[in-house]
């Protein structure tokens, strides 16, 4: 680094500015892993120590944690990957973050631009195989443009409706012998990229209408209502209305779980009484959710009376499985904002008759097969059952960890069952379902915050899909409990084959191949506890979450012919489900 | 289902074109023709497509494409009155009686034949796509040695434009 006298401009290599421009951008953590196309970048990250790298044991591993440290801080994630096999490496981790609209910018070292196309060693289109799993990509080819560059792939990466965003970096460009002007850019704009910041305010004014008249309203929100300020602008619309709201798996804990109105999770393995109020509902006002194939069901059967009002910052979302009647392009904050005060004067035109009687349906719906008012589970079999696993934890955590989780049943049950009452604290890969999350995304959130609990749900058949991450646990001391449900096969599918393929297990079990989770845990220099019996359950977790300091691996062994109900019958509506092996809606 | 010209106003950066036809593929659209070059500010392109699809998946083209951050503006013209123009380049065997025919059927249709052999033609034609087929059947498949077209180009009539 050279400073030139006169004019006070800094001249640095394209590494350096690499780092620097990250660091002015405001990035305190990477999580990445080196190799050749990346080592001038690597050698830049030695010589600094603003931006603290994570080394990782996968680079699936990399981008689950900066998407997890995104989605529990609302920052964007970063991801450090050498050319080749570290960039599709990546590409799980890509798609996962492009499916569930989460911001993070992934920096991929590329060959040097005269090999490029040459098939050379450790050479691949990074922006070409990424290009339908990103929200835009950008190929470095001034080393001059890297600040530019680094300041719109955050911007693009944070705004709109979020995305990650892939810096393809040829390593010639980063070579530490050439150096450049280095002026990091205050502000950016695109005259190509200009995300709505607000939505029309006719639309707003007919919305309003539309949800006041209604007479059996459902309030349905997603992904999209975690952002900012709107957890809060959702708590008070809800309040104003006294309408019912559910949740996508996106959107659990944007409205407090544990309150009254809140009438639990919709879509394939939603609550009866969510699924049911939807399926009957004369008014659906969409919030940041997108109507995708695990909430509708069948689309020619979805909610036959409804008026349909969606709120979404893009546009593609909008009426593209359900045609909305009301539709309003835009950031659900800025709506909400217009739309509250208008909602809170008209609120004398609710008809509270109807409003009361439809909260009587709800509460019927509740006391006849919902989740929350007794168990749907045997809770005296022989052996345990996961929804108790779940359960437990959450009463031992006191419902405030922050939860990752895999996916499978486990997943399921720990959306049903952990109550979040606070957005950020629950971090699923809900789009893509991607096994392998779990740990890498326990990882990322407790990196964002040490002193919090992090717990992630597990099943043995993911766990093992980026179990190399005990590793990364044990160098950077992130204290994560994981609680392996161990049904000792891949649960979902078998619930899959259970209930369309006539038990014919296809693949799905190990024979004795399992490890010995808790002997594997010690390995790593972890704690590893395992649990068989109902009575010793509770105390084991509370001695797992007291070890303040340590990872404990709680190996957990539960009934491996549970299923999770209810369940959507496929073909048929929203509110048609199996409500347990024996049980269904009419 | 109609046939709906397209054209999108999009940065002129490497990449960008790989997005547009990627957005298609992806997505189960089809490409009918494309177009695509530099305007005369050379940061911009313009690429013309064609495709055929029903008003849903027209919207959810026009929204898509859009949606991508290189893309500037974009036009469906087929929702307006327009002019569209494709240019062919068509390479025929042209020997004895023949070449005295093809010639007087490019001047029906007002082609010019711009390099000439002792067996070959070659015509050049421009016009709407309808013309353009209409002009193949005329001299016959059996004449045809080579047919380039360049896919369909479009503007609006009168004061409406597509500019930055
Ligand atoms: C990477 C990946 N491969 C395959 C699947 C398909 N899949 C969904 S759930 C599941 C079983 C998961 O088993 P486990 O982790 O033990 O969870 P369980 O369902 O038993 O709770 C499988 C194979 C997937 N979601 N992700
Ligand atoms: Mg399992």
């Amino acid at each position: 680094m050279t400073v030139t006298e006169d004019t006070k401009v800094e001249m640095l290599s394209g590494g350096d500015m690499l780092i620097r421009a990250l660091s002015d951008e405001g990035v305190d953590i990477m999580f990445g892993y080196p190799g050749g196309a990346a080592l001038h970048i690597y050698d830049a990250i030695f010589r600094q120590d603003k931006v603290k790298h994570i080394l990782v044991r996968h680079e699936q591993s990399a981008t689950h944690a900066a998407d997890a440290y995104s989605r529990v801080t609302g920052k964007v994630g970063t991801v450090l990957v050498t050319s080749g096999p570290g960039a599709t490496n990546a590409i799980t981790g890509i798609a996962t973050a492009f499916m569930d609209s989460i911001p993070m910018v992934v920096i991929s070292g590329q060959v040097p631009s005269d090999k490029i196309g040459q098939d050379a060693f450790q050479e691949t289109d990074m922006i070409g195989v990424s290009r339908p799993i990103v929200k835009h990509s950008f190929m470095v080819q001034n080393p001059e443009d890297i600040p530019e560059i680094v300041k719109k792939a955050y911007y693009i990466a944070a705004s709109g409706r979020p995305g990650p965003v892939v810096i393809d970096v040829p390593k010639d460009l980063t070579a530490p012998n050439v150096t450049f002007e280095y002026n990091y850019p205050d502000s950016v704009s695109m005259r190509s990229y200009n995300p709505v910041q607000k939505g029309h305010s006719g639309q707003i004014k007919k919305a309003v209408k539309a949800i006041l008249a209604a007479k059996q309203p459902v309030i349905y929100i997603g992904g999209g209502a975690i952002h900012g300020n709107t957890p809060e602008l959702v708590t008070k619309v809800i309040r104003t209305l006294g309408y019912p709201i559910t949740s996508t798996l996106m959107g659990l804990g944007a409205y407090p779980s544990t309150d009254k109105q809140f009438i639990g999770m919709l879509g394939m393995h939603g609550t009866y009484e969510a699924n049911t109020a939807m399926h009957k509902s004369d008014m659906i006002f969409a919030v940041g959710a997108r109507f995708d194939d695990r909430v509708t069901n069948a689309l020619e059967k979805f909610c036959p009376n409804a008026q349909i009002v969606h709120i979404d910052i893009d546009p593609t979302s909008i009426s593209k499985t359900i045609p909305a009647d009301i539709p309003i392009v835009g950031p659900a904050e800025s709506v909400l904002t217009e739309m509250l005060p208008l909602l809170e004067k008209g609120k004398g035109k609710i008809d509270q008759e109807a409003l009361t009687s439809w909260w009587v349906e709800i509460d019927e719906s509740r006391e006849k097969h919902g989740l929350y008012t007794q168990n749907r589970f045997d809770d005296k079999s022989e052996m345990l059952k996961p929804q108790e696993v779940v359960q437990a934890v959450y009463q031992v955590t006191k419902g405030d960890a922050i939860v990752t989780t895999d996916v499978g049943q486990h997943q399921m049950f720990a959306a049903q069952y952990y109550m979040f009452d606070k957005p950020r604290k629950w971090v699923t890969s809900g789009g893509l379902g991607t096994m392998g999350f779990g740990i890498p995304a326990a990882m990322g959130a407790q990196f964002a915050f040490i002193d919090e609990t992090v717990v992630c749900f597990t099943g043995e058949g993911s766990v093992q899909m980026c179990i190399q991450e005990l590793s990364t646990l044990k160098q950077y001391n992130l204290p994560i409990k994981i609680i392996n449900i161990n049904n000792q096969a891949l649960g979902m599918v078998k619930q899959w084959q259970d209930m369309n393929y006539d038990g014919r297990y296809s693949e799905i079990l190990y024979e004795d191949s399992l490890p010995d989770f808790v002997k594997l845990a010690e390995a790593y220099g972890h704690v590893g506890i395992k649990v068989t019996q109902r009575d010793e359950l509770k105390g084991k977790l509370e001695e797992c979450f007291a070890m303040k300091d340590r990872v404990v691996f709680m190996d957990i062994y539960v009934d491996p012919n549970e299923h999770v109900y209810p369940m959507q019958i496929p073909l048929q509506s929203v509110g048609d489900m199996f409500l347990s092996k024996t049980e269904r809606t009419a | 289902m109609s046939r709906r010209i397209i054209s999108v106003l999009m940065e002129n950066e490497p990449g960008a074109l790989s997005r547009v036809v990627g957005l298609f593929s992806q997505r189960g659209y089809n490409i009918e023709t494309l177009n695509v070059a530099p305007t005369e500010d050379e940061s911009l392109s313009r690429l013309t497509l064609t495709t055929m699809g029903d008003d849903y998946s027209i919207e959810q083209i026009t929204k898509n494409l859009n949606k991508l951050i290189d893309v500037v503006k974009l036009v469906d013209l087929s929702e307006g009155y327009h002019i569209e123009r494709e240019l062919m380049m068509i390479k025929v065997r042209a020997i004895g009686n023949a070449r005295e025919e093809i010639k007087r059927s490019v001047d029906i249709f007002r082609g010019q034949i711009i390099d000439v052999t002792q067996t070959t033609y070659t015509i050049q034609l421009a016009g709407d796509a309808e013309k353009l087929t209409a002009f193949i059947g005329a001299v016959g498949e059996a004449v045809i040695l080579e047919v380039v077209r360049t896919g369909v180009s479009g503007i609006s009539r009168g004061e409406k434009i597509l500019k930055l």
